[in-house]
């Protein structure tokens, strides 16, 4: 009978199991060993370097600058998204008639692929030239037009990569906190109401925020760590035939150049994964400590 | 996390997965003697029925032409890792690190005896320590078009010196129309080396040293940060300098390009147009444009090594008739041939006339101990220069001092 279920259990998990290590595993302990050789166009080095990719991937201002375009971008598109999701979030809560409707052309857009987003924001309304829709709305305000992605002094690029990515995740966030919402007790709007509280920012800040705390601990993680993971709108909107513009390179747009462009420095490459592996795993461990993640709603 | 561990592992190890995911169209694997042979898309109309052609004119092995548009220099390098590679490809190289990988295969007996024919500037970086890595197929070039009735009603002559292009750019700045597009980053991008050959120096010396520590690099690129700050740019147009249509749209007076756009821009504009080579700059200096050629390059992989050189020599070294066909009938090409350039008739008046000679003339080609890394450092440091403002000596200092580390990385081996 045992030894049954034990048949049963491999023929069930034993594919996944097989696939998961296989495609998984394997290539991540592969990407760690090629971390210490001078693996360049080959995933099968001899030339054994230690640490030195370590270094001088440390050393390389190229690489250090990719983790300060991640902190500059997390820190416009945590706070973007949580307002205008959490906001999209409480209007549509309070609408009585067509809910549904609100709520499904709010969350359309997370069903956009972000390449194709990425090109029609570079392409017809962020293009630089005057009959661009940014720039046309410029215009009828007398402003001269501006090249959106091709500066850095104002960064406006900025506001390319923000709102792009602000468009194609708000609508899924706002699910998240519309669930958040429907859980409230509404006898808690009651007795507060009772209480004397004023519908609006007293109720907001002292009844719905509190209430939704899990929920926001769960959002801020999420946006945090698909902020780490950001390539396909950068790569999309920066990037031409000849390469990709010094600014606004975040961590996986400098590994995918090194390590899989013509650089194929694989060892280099590896190394800079596995740094950032590092870096995202701290950051989250510390992070839902800090925030508490697994709490119970209210408990906080 | 689990999903960012698969990303970060998709930055070093996909290579491998990536290639075992692209191998489609190896027909029968290893049965028979079928070569499978890739080229990048090609934007004109014709070319690969024309390759097609060519692979199944070939009697001593069934040739598979696989087209690949994309990123094609990625796609390459992954499947030369792996053994479901092409066994003929071309390549915009073949990079050192290829070579000195062992990833590409000495052709040098295939052009003995024509070697002579092939223009050196394109044959030299496919040369590693005297053995040819790759059949230059067709010569590319690119040049500045400047539309005549423009510079005329602005009273701009066309300029034959870097201060006479910054003064005829901001001259030509009216309206809507720009004076000049360089690429929608600059010109980091598309000029590369070009503006150093043009104060003359080089990126690499014969000896192998950095060719550009000399105060003249530092004061030439400081000067294209001026186009951008007088706002004489075109940035931010719909397509890309590669492709002529700002320059016909009448959204620059002045647009670099490439060759292969000459076709179209006299089609469009017939004689309103002329061609000029990047101007000198400083007392040294000399025109110069780019030139560069995509190769015939045969993977150490393969499981058919011998045929697959043979059919790389009857294609691109003895059937000069398909070599013509491949060069002018479809897009616009020089070839690599300087016996079959000098007879295309397509190419003996005119801008066309013009372009090859400044080719010949003013021609460089990016040397082969120009790697990739060297590359991004070089360009990094120019998009600084022209869009950040930053200082041209320190960016001139900090790219020195990381190509000397790459040119020393490249001579140290082997």
């Amino acid at each position: 009978m045992r030894r049954t279920r034990a048949l049963w259990f491999w023929v069930f998990v034993g594919p996944f199991a097989l696939g998961l290590a296989l495609f998984t595993y394997v290539p991540l302990l592969w990407s760690v060993a090629l971390g210490f050789f001078d693996a360049h166009n080959t995933v099968t080095p001899t030339h054994f370097v230690g640490l030195g990719n370590y270094a001088a991937v440390l050393r390389d201002d190229a690489f250090v600058g990719s983790l300060e375009t991640f902190v500059v971008f997390t820190a416009f598109i945590v706070p973007a998204t949580y307002v205008f999701s959490l906001s999209l979030a409480l209007m549509v809560n309070r609408v009585r008639r067509a809910r549904a409707f609100f709520r499904s052309v709010f969350f359309l857009p997370a069903a956009c692929s972000y390449v194709v987003a990425a090109l029609i924001w570079k392409m017809s309304i962020f293009n630089g030239v005057r009959s661009g829709l940014a720039n046309t709305v410029l215009g009828w305000f007398g402003g001269e037009p501006v090249a959106w992605l091709a500066g850095t002094d104002p960064p406006w690029y900025w506001l390319v990569v923000v709102t792009v990515r602000l468009w194609l995740q708000a609508g899924f966030y706002m699910i998240l906190f519309l669930a958040g919402l429907q859980r409230i007790d509404p006898v808690l709007y009651e007795a507060a109401a009772v209480d004397g509280a004023r519908p609006g920012w007293t109720v907001l800040r002292h009844i719905t925020l509190p209430q939704l705390r899990a929920t926001s601990v769960a959002v801020v993680l999420l946006l945090v760590v698909n902020a780490f993971q950001a390539f396909d709108e950068f790569y999309n909107l920066l990037s031409d035939a000849r390469g990709y513009p010094p600014y606004a390179r975040p961590p996986l747009v400098y590994l995918y150049y090194t390590a899989l462009g013509q650089g194929q420095n694989l060892g280099l490459g590896s190394a800079g994964a596995v740094i950032l592996a590092l870096v995202v795993a701290v950051v989250t461990v510390a992070q839902a400590r800090w925030l508490g993640l697994g709490r119970r709603e209210g408990d906080g | 996390m689990g999903s960012v561990s698969r990303r970060g592992l998709l930055a070093a190890g996909a290579g491998l997965l990536a290639a075992c995911g692209s191998n489609t169209g190896r027909g029968g694997g290893s049965s028979g003697s079928g070569l499978v042979q890739w080229y990048h898309q090609y934007g004109e109309a014709g070319t690969e029925q024309a390759v097609r052609r060519y692979a199944a004119a070939f009697t001593k092995a069934r040739v598979s032409v696989q087209w690949r548009p994309g990123n094609y220099d990625q796609q390459t390098a992954a499947a030369l890792l792996t053994d479901s590679g092409p066994d003929v490809f071309e390549v915009d190289g073949p990079t050192l690190d290829q070579i000195q990988g062992g990833q590409v295969l000495d052709l040098s007996a295939l052009v003995e005896g024509v070697k002579g024919d092939f223009n050196p500037a394109v044959l030299g970086p496919k040369t590693y320590r005297g053995r040819v890595y790759g059949i230059p197929q067709v010569i590319d070039t690119q040049m500045l078009y400047y539309r005549k009735s423009l510079l005329r009603e602005a009273g701009v002559e066309p300029p034959v010196s870097l201060d006479a292009l910054l003064d005829a750019a901001r001259a030509l700045t009216r309206g809507t129309v720009k004076g000049l597009f360089l690429g929608n980053d600059g010109g980091a991008g598309v000029l590369g080396g070009t503006p150093l050959y043009a104060a003359g120096l080089r990126l690499v010396t014969e000896d192998g040293g950095v060719g550009f520590d000399e105060p003249a690099a530092a004061r030439t690129l400081g000067k294209l940060h001026r186009l951008y700050a007088d706002k004489s740019l075109l940035l931010g147009a719909p397509s890309d300098w590669a492709d002529p249509s700002a320059f016909l749209q009448g959204l620059t007076a002045m647009q670099w390009s490439g060759l292969w756009a000459l076709p179209r821009v006299r089609e469009e504009l017939g004689d309103d147009f002329g061609v000029l080579p990047f101007p000198g700059d400083g007392v040294g200096g000399r025109p110069s444009v780019p030139v560069g050629a995509y190769g015939a390059a045969v993977s150490a992989r393969s499981r058919h090594k011998e045929v697959a050189k043979e059919y790389v020599k009857w294609l691109w070294v003895e059937r000069t008739d398909l070599q013509q066909d491949f060069a002018l009938d479809y897009g616009f090409h020089i070839p690599a041939r300087v016996s079959l350039a000098r007879r295309a008739r397509r190419l003996r008046t005119g801008p066309a006339a013009d372009a090859v000679r400044f080719a010949t003339e003013h021609g460089h080609a990016q040397p082969l101990l120009w790697t990739p890394a060297a590359q991004t450092a070089y360009q990094d440091a120019l998009s600084r220069i022209i869009q950040g403002g930053a200082s041209p000596e320190r960016e001139v200092r900090g790219v020195v001092r990381k190509v000397s580390e790459e040119l020393a990385r490249v001579t140290r081996k082997r």
